[in-house]
């Protein structure tokens, strides 16, 4: 098992190594300039080359890349112009953010899109299947935006139940130590009760945007592999044997179908935390999508590059994990290189 | 399945998730805590807290005109609506409780209780090192003293320890005022010194990250991209101790967020939002919105003058005749602006800068003077604008592109990334485009000087040159230096009526500063920068 993870984790350097190398090319490649759009508005030709000069940006693109690669070795992830901080420790702090909402929004949404697809699996044509079908094209078809504005104009403009759409705390409440990055889980190791109801209620509408969006392919994906399995004859033999319909669903038939449901939730988490710059930018959260969307409008290398990597990296681990867990699933799965 | 059944499901779903955060408990600390803090949101937030830094940007700006002091400010005057309005004539110490201006230098007497937010005394040394900073890092604050020839660390001098002077280069109007600038701010000298390094002389590093002056607040804590906390400097004696307490100033990056918390009383403050949303919330009087030109600034439509057709003035004319102004003004502006055309034509020309030229929409008119420049038959080109400033920019570029079509010509529209925009600008290669302009110092030679002058600054967007023009702008300055008032009117109205004959940039519109607050905020202050000073806002 280790020596096939550690196989694995050797595999990922190339495709690492090539998306250090494509990232970096492409960020150069971008139109603009940042040594004159960090030269501010009043800049004389040579200000701007001033700046040009502290960036290190006058140099060949071999010498540049060459830097680039030596910082990188050091865990040196360059500093962002736009905020003006340290890349790593930028990533560091947001990561935590994006990755709570996310993992929230998929709880959420996975409590309600596999029930309602088993069910819908069960009982084709009838208005489980109905409301399965409805709910999850409603789902993809509106744009997270969308969902995101109507539900901070329903429930915290005209009613009022949630608070303002102010990032991960409310104004007036402190950050909890950091431990894990996740204010659900600091607040309650700081016992904290206060700053853990703060953070909840900040984040129940932008998680609920999420799950709205990812339950279609959850759900869409459960109800048809059920439905494959449901017809199989290993299902039939179960049921022919007089085993009650809970145990052939849920032991047999369910456990069985989960593997592509597996599959699906890795894309989809993957998906939502790089994909969720939207929301973020909706309920101002402090990200790490919007903040990759800010570098790349003002061309700032350093976070566009580091962001990138660090998706790459989280790609890799996700399969890893996805691949050992249908180990786990489905004994009959060999993981290989 | 019933559309309706659907929809009760939903909303239903969404309102359970809801639920727990209902009973928000406001606690009496709670309230307290808030009659003092004034929440601020806007879109964007600082890079930087050190305006001497390498491109710190705007918001940057607002955390150090109030965090730290300079030896002189400008006092305040009623403005238009009755708002205070930065005097741009008359100063006031700040550091500096008294200050003499000879005829070729000027000796300011610092306050001796002044300290720094460390606790450390304001010194002359402090000063002279400041100041020596900001013509020596280089980069935007070097550019902006030199705007008031202030460009080598020999012309500040120590006297004594509480005693500093500036000597001139030359005889130069705008010294004084660019004194008053945000750049030339204090910084707390052995603080920075002691968290230099080789690299870094000037500390550049440190105070990015916080700062280190005498001002009203201090930031007391930042988070890039999402707040910024600055709490009150209780031994601040560069004026009255501000009432407000402690700022918080939080990005929320949709216009439509920002409005909803203004509207629902959570935030107090907010900018940049879109026109339409300003002229609502006018409307409807739940907030108070303040509107105010900015000084000395301008929307225009550029022309690049180097190339066919726009080399021709007659063709610059009829663009100027088929220009939709009014239609931008209401449809895009939503009145939140001064025209800047039409004025009548028998009207003599100010003193005074900006003055609206005496085009108007005329397409007779127009379509004569293409034809008269062989144009008759129009032609074609593209129309450039900076997608950062989208909101505004599109439709006034659409307007422009249906009009322009009615006499023959036919434009395209191509946006431009905000990251972008100043490489095209540099390079001088748009034949036409709508940029904005507008200057700190408020004097009309100054912005001529940018952005007409053969020297063909950036601003100068036109590429523009004209003999005339330079000896215009020079005499101007001459003039204003040697205190000469009647070649200064002479050569004012002359480089004005000269760029509104040759009209190489046509004025559409003097934009509005819009800040919207809610009704128990009062003080608000316009300053040339445009940012907020905290310092005279009382809440409740």
């Amino acid at each position: 098992m280790l020596t096939m993870i550690g196989k694995r984790l050797m595999f990922a350097i190339p495709s690492l190594i090539g998306v250090v190398i494509v990232t970096f090319l492409l960020t150069r490649a971008l139109p603009g300039d940042p040594a004159a759009y960090f030269a501010g508005p009043a800049a004389t030709k040579e200000a701007v080359e001033q700046i040009r000069k502290k960036l290190g940006l006058d140099k060949p693109l071999i010498e540049q890349f060459f830097r680039y690669t030596n910082d990188l070795a050091h865990g040196d992830f360059g500093n962002s112009l736009t905020t003006g901080q340290p890349v790593a420790a930028e990533i560091r702090n947001r990561l935590p953010a994006s990755a709570e909402l996310t993992l929230l929004g998929l709880i959420v949404s996975v409590v309600i899109a596999i029930p309602l697809g088993v069910l819908a699996a069960t009982r084709p044509g009838s208005w489980v299947d109905h409301l399965c079908r409805v709910t999850t094209t409603a789902g993809v078809s509106l744009p997270v935006f969308f969902t995101g504005l109507v539900l901070v104009y329903v429930f915290y403009f005209r009613l009022g139940w949630s608070p303002a759409p102010l990032g991960r705390l409310d104004v007036f409440t402190s950050a909890p130590p950091t431990v894990t990055g996740f204010y659900l889980i600091d607040t309650l190791i700081a016992r904290n009760l206060e700053a853990f109801r703060s953070a909840l209620s900040q984040l129940i509408l932008p998680a609920t945007t999420l799950a709205i969006f990812s339950l279609a392919p959850i759900a869409r994906m459960t109800r048809a592999s059920m439905l494959a399995v449901l017809a199989s004859e290993f299902v039939r033999t179960a049921r022919a044997s007089g085993l009650s319909p809970s145990t052939v669903i849920v032991t047999y038939a369910f456990r069985n179908a989960m593997l592509p449901v597996i599959t699906t939730l890795s894309m989809v988490f993957s998906f939502l935390l790089g994909a969720n710059v939207l929301v973020e930018k909706v309920f101002a959260w402090p990200g790490i999508g919007s903040y990759a969307v800010e570098a790349l409008i003002s061309s700032d290398f350093a976070p566009v590059q580091g962001f990138v990597l660090t998706m790459a990296v989280m790609y890799v681990l996700l399969n890893l994990v996805i691949d050992i867990l249908y180990g786990v699933i489905d004994p009959r799965v060999r993981l290989e290189g | 399945m019933k559309r309706r059944d659907f929809l009760k499901s939903v909303s239903g779903l969404a309102a359970g998730a809801a639920l727990p955060a209902m009973p928000q408990m406001i606690s009496s600390a709670y309230a307290d805590a808030r009659s003092e803090t004034l929440l601020i949101v806007s879109e964007g937030g600082p890079n930087n807290l050190d305006i001497h830094g390498v491109g710190t940007n705007v918001p940057g700006y607002e955390v150090s005109w109030n965090c730290y002091d300079r030896l002189i400010s400008h006092a305040m005057k009623s403005g238009p609506g009755g708002v205070p309005y930065y005097d741009r004539d008359k100063f006031k110490g700040e550091l500096a409780e008294e200050f003499r201006i000879d005829d070729m230098s000027v000796t300011f007497k610092l306050k001796k209780n002044a300290k720094f937010h460390d606790g450390a005394p304001v010194t002359a040394r402090d000063v002279k090192w400041s100041l020596d900073r900001a013509v020596s890092v280089g980069g935007f604050p070097t550019f902006q003293m030199s705007a008031g020839s202030l460009t080598k660390p020999e012309q500040f001098v120590v006297i004594d320890d509480y005693t500093v002077r500036v000597d001139f280069l030359k005889k130069d109007k705008l010294t004084i005022p660019d004194l008053a600038v945000i750049v030339p701010c204090i910084v707390n000298s052995e603080l920075v010194k002691k968290n230099a390094s080789e690299k870094d002389p000037w500390g550049l590093e440190f105070t990015k990250q916080q700062t280190a002056g005498s001002g009203a607040y201090k930031v007391t804590k930042w988070t890039a991209g999402t707040e910024v906390i600055m709490e009150r400097n209780e031994d601040w004696v560069g004026g009255p101790l501000p009432k407000i307490k402690r700022v918080i100033w939080r990005m929320v990056p949709q216009a439509g967020n920002r409005r909803a918390l203004l509207e629902r009383g959570d935030a107090d403050i907010s900018y940049e939002l879109p026109n339409k949303d300003f002229q609502e919330m006018k409307a409807n009087g739940k907030l108070n919105v303040v509107s105010l030109p900015f000084s000395n600034g301008i929307q225009y439509i550029g022309m690049n003058v180097t190339k066919p057709p726009f080399d021709n003035p007659k063709v610059r004319q009829a663009v100027a005749y088929a220009l939709p102004y009014q239609k931008i003004m209401d449809a895009v502006m939503f009145g939140l602006a001064n025209p800047m055309f039409g004025a009548p034509a028998d009207k003599a020309t100010e003193v005074a800068w900006p003055q609206p030229h005496k085009y108007n929409t005329d397409m007779d008119k127009a379509k004569a003077l293409l034809t008269e420049a062989g144009y008759a038959g129009g032609f074609e080109t593209t129309i450039s604008f900076d997608l950062n400033f989208a909101g505004v920019n599109e439709p006034l570029c659409v307007l422009v592109q249906e009009s322009l079509a009615q006499i023959g010509i036919k434009t395209t529209i191509n946006k431009v990334p905000g990251a972008n925009w100043r490489t095209e600008l540099n390079k001088k290669e748009m034949p036409l485009f709508t940029n904005v302009f507008s200057g700190w110092l408020d004097y009309p030679e100054y912005f001529f000087y940018w952005c007409y002058h053969g020297n063909n600054s950036v601003f100068n967007t036109m590429s523009y040159k004209s003999a005339e023009m330079d000896r215009l702008i020079e005499g101007a300055r001459t003039a204003a230096a040697a205190g000469d008032t009647a070649t200064y009117d002479k050569d004012v109205k002359g480089f004005v009526d000269l760029a509104y004959t040759d009209i190489p940039r046509i004025p559409l519109y003097q934009p509005f500063v819009n800040v919207a607050m809610q009704k128990n905020i009062s003080g608000y202050q316009y300053w040339f920068h445009r940012r907020l000073d905290y310092r005279a806002l009382v809440k409740g």
